[in-house]
């Protein structure tokens, strides 16, 4: 007998129509599934009460995955074959690993596209697949407790994750079996759960310490609607950096090398975590070290210690924090709630700090760990069509500006960042030389200048464009972002209408500095960048000008020119030619007003030689005909 | 003619009508559909209307329509856990066929 739910007044759906959804929160360290029953969104527990799932696969020799507490439990003896935090590997390039990957007891095989692989004894997995199996196993426990199976499910990501970790998202969604309705930014799902339980209004912080990214979102809460008004963060910090700190304290007080083999690390990062967790509650806590040569250590650390070694990390939360303010053009005295997410917002220094920013009490009411789940249930359960659409309209925003490459590397904005999505933007752009039937549309993420600062997305070509002169044609480019940030290019050429067209999809190939940086270098080479933009607009006028100049002299040169003017004109060339080589992109201004003062009168005999040709053979009372 | 709840039912009602913040009561019924012929409805009440029959039992206020009533008079509602899914369940004594998974039935 199927067990029933109660709804809300009139919207009893008929037997079997009712659309089970859930939300997933596909954490770092821990991952949850929570879904809305009766009205109200929790989080679904195992049979054994427990919410948290961790993170964490462990692949047999069988080829079987064990994922969860039985893994997580396995570890310590098993480490090569036990994944965690593979959250901090989706959408990640071989280079990027390499880095992160000092502290991961994992052995990498580069993959086919750049992908790294992860080598266990069941063979090569990709972080894709890793997730999947969490994902997979989470699926199973919502089918199971609500008795159906699932219509669709709304994933969180850090609002940092770029198109290839959203994409990268997606795809271990899809390997798992779920039609995921929609990625939501995870501080945009705290918000939805706090937002809709009490009702409050106006601007609220996000503040988000998990176990592997960190993330600032400035919200504006009105009226039930949500506007993300910035965001910012770090996509590597957070409790595992914890750890580690706590970690790295341990090997110094006990003389551990860093030499200790894979079972030593691993056991060390799991005594480090327990003290870290211990030291929320009480003031001190004992630690006891054991390793595989028997060597034992033990020793005492407090919470006063633990805040010293702490603080800067603390601290370097606080740097996005101003960032996101400043984006949002707003103090932190206009900041009213600040809601934290995340088990790492346990930690009484966090708290402290925190407050002390904004100053203002962090909400604390629901468990940050579960927080984003329940909001992402929510917003599956108005996307799955239990509720009225016009319940709640969730806008959200692109992290990092997206345009394409024009002539001479430079950047051409198209979306510009902190724009609401979805979106679509059109720009038209032209052909630069006489005659050119295609034209390469470089993609690129970033706020810099230059193209070689920014991330290359995607290249595609638009061909078969109609021979024009330079600057005749009119090629439309076409930016859509969907609700889940994913990006889709087009161009059309506008008289034929041939157009060409690209997804971006992930370029797994990610350097880590990328998001991390690129806003703030973007802010410290703002200047330089302007300069570099100029220099390079100089260039390229420059280029077109000589390319303009020497096609006319071939052309008809000899006929129209004396031999001093061709000399004057030649010389001022040649001297725009060698600016146009140097850094100066006033000398270069000041060349190309030369040559264009060199040549005026040539300019000016061309066009009376062109009109004396198109004229001749004709009678003026042709021209004069209505 | 009575309505009645089990103790475990009469909770997680009083639970649910608590953390949603307002409403009167329970509100049962019946509707003419699915595969069997007919289905629950199990709703927030808030308000009472002029026809309804209105049963108390520990607190909980349920609504029911008359011509509901006919067809789920004596049932006693249940919450049951099986396994991983929790829910209400109705023990009505007025069923002669269920469909397969229980979510419509037949008098």
């Amino acid at each position: 007998m199927a067990l029933l739910q109660i709804s809300e007044p009139g919207e009893s759906t008929a037997p079997h129509q009712h659309q089970l959804a859930a939300g997933i929160d596909l954490g770092t360290t821990n991952s949850l599934v929570a879904s809305v029953r009766s009205g109200v969104a929790e989080t679904l527990p195992d049979l054994e009460g427990r919410h948290l799932l961790p993170s964490v696969v462990r692949y047999r020799a069988d080829g079987a995955a064990v994922v969860g507490h039985d893994a997580l439990t396995a570890a310590i003896g098993d480490p090569l074959n036990t994944i965690a935090s593979v959250k901090r590997l989706m959408g990640r390039g071989v280079e990027d690993v390499k880095r992160i990957g000092e502290y991961l007891p994992y052995e990498f095989v580069p993959g086919s596209s750049g992908m790294p692989l992860l080598h266990t004894v069941a063979g090569d997995v990709s972080p894709v697949e890793v997730s999947a199996e969490i994902l997979r196993l989470l699926k199973a426990r919502a089918e199971e407790t609500l008795g159906g199976e699932l219509s669709g499910v709304v994933v969180t990501v850090p609002a940092y994750f770029d198109d290839a970790q959203r994409q990268a998202t997606k795809d271990a969604g899809r390997l798992a079996g779920l039609n995921i309705l929609r990625l939501l930014n995870e501080p945009t799902a705290a918000a939805v759960a706090y937002g809709l339980d009490k009702g409050s209004e106006g601007v609220i912080a996000i503040y988000d310490l998990g176990g592997g990214t960190f993330d600032i979102s400035i919200l504006r809460l009105n009226k039930g609607v949500f506007e993300v008004m910035s965001t910012a963060g770090d996509t590597a910090l957070g409790g595992d950096d914890v750890d580690r700190l706590v970690a790295d304290w341990i090997m110094q007080q006990s003389g551990m090398g860093s030499d200790a083999g894979h079972v030593d690390m691993r056991r060390l990062m799991q005594t480090a975590r327990t003290a870290k967790e211990a030291l929320s509650t009480v003031d001190s806590t004992g630690i006891e070290l054991v390793r595989d040569d028997n060597a034992g250590w033990s020793g005492e650390l407090s919470r006063e210690q633990f805040n010293a070694l702490i603080a800067p990390l603390v601290d370097r939360t606080l740097g996005p924090c101003r960032r996101a303010l400043r984006d949002a053009g707003i103090r932190a005295s206009d900041v009213q709630s600040v809601v934290m997410v995340g088990g790492s917002t346990r930690v009484p220094l966090v708290r402290e700090r925190v407050a002390a920013f904004f100053d203002a009490e962090p909400m604390v009411d629901i468990d940050p760990d579960k927080v984003v789940a329940v909001g992402a249930a929510i917003q599956a359960d108005i996307l799955a069509g239990n509720k009225p659409d016009d319940e709640m309209l969730l806008l959200d925003v692109i992290p990092l500006s997206l345009g394409i490459e024009t002539m001479g590397g430079l950047t051409e904005k198209i979306i510009h960042r902190n724009t609401t999505i979805p979106t679509a933007r059109a720009q038209e752009f032209t052909t630069f030389k006489d005659g050119q039937t295609a034209m390469s549309v470089h993609v690129v993420q970033g706020e810099r200048e230059l193209v070689e600062d920014c991330r290359s997305l995607a290249r595609f070509e638009l061909r078969d464009i109609p021979p024009m002169v330079a600057g005749g044609a009119r090629i439309k480019v076409t930016f859509q972002v969907d609700a889940d940030g994913l990006l889709n290019v087009t161009a059309e050429e506008q008289t034929q209408g041939v157009t060409s067209s690209i997804e971006v999809k992930p370029s797994y190939g990610l350097s880590d500095r990328a998001i991390e940086t690129m806003l703030r270098e973007s802010m410290e080479t703002a200047a330089a960048d302007r300069d570099a933009r100029r220099l390079r607009e100089e260039q390229v006028d420059a280029d077109r000008v000589l390319e303009a100049l020497h096609s006319a002299l071939a052309a008809d040169g000899e006929e129209l020119l004396q031999a001093a003017e061709r000399k004057a004109i030649d010389a001022a060339a040649k001297q725009l030619d060698e600016q146009r080589q140097g850094n100066d992109y006033r000398a270069i201004k000041r060349a190309i007003e030369a040559v264009e003062k060199a040549s005026s009168t040539y300019v000016e005999r061309r066009m009376n030689s062109s009109i004396r040709k198109a004229m001749a053979g004709h009678k003026v009372d042709e021209f004069n005909s209505p | 003619m009575a309505i009645t709840l089990t103790t475990a039912a009469a909770e997680r009602v009083r639970a649910f009508i608590d953390k949603r913040g307002d409403g009167v009561g329970l509100r049962l019924a019946v509707k003419t559909t699915g595969c069997s012929g007919m289905a629950y409805v199990m709703e927030f009440a808030d308000q009472v209307d002029d026809d309804d029959v209105v049963f108390e039992d520990q607190g909980i206020k349920v609504l029911i329509n008359p011509k509901s009533l006919v067809y789920l008079d004596g049932t006693e509602l249940d919450y049951a856990k099986e396994g991983l899914n929790e829910g209400f369940k109705f023990n009505n004594p007025n069923v002669k066929d269920m469909c397969g998974c229980g979510e419509s039935f037949n008098v």
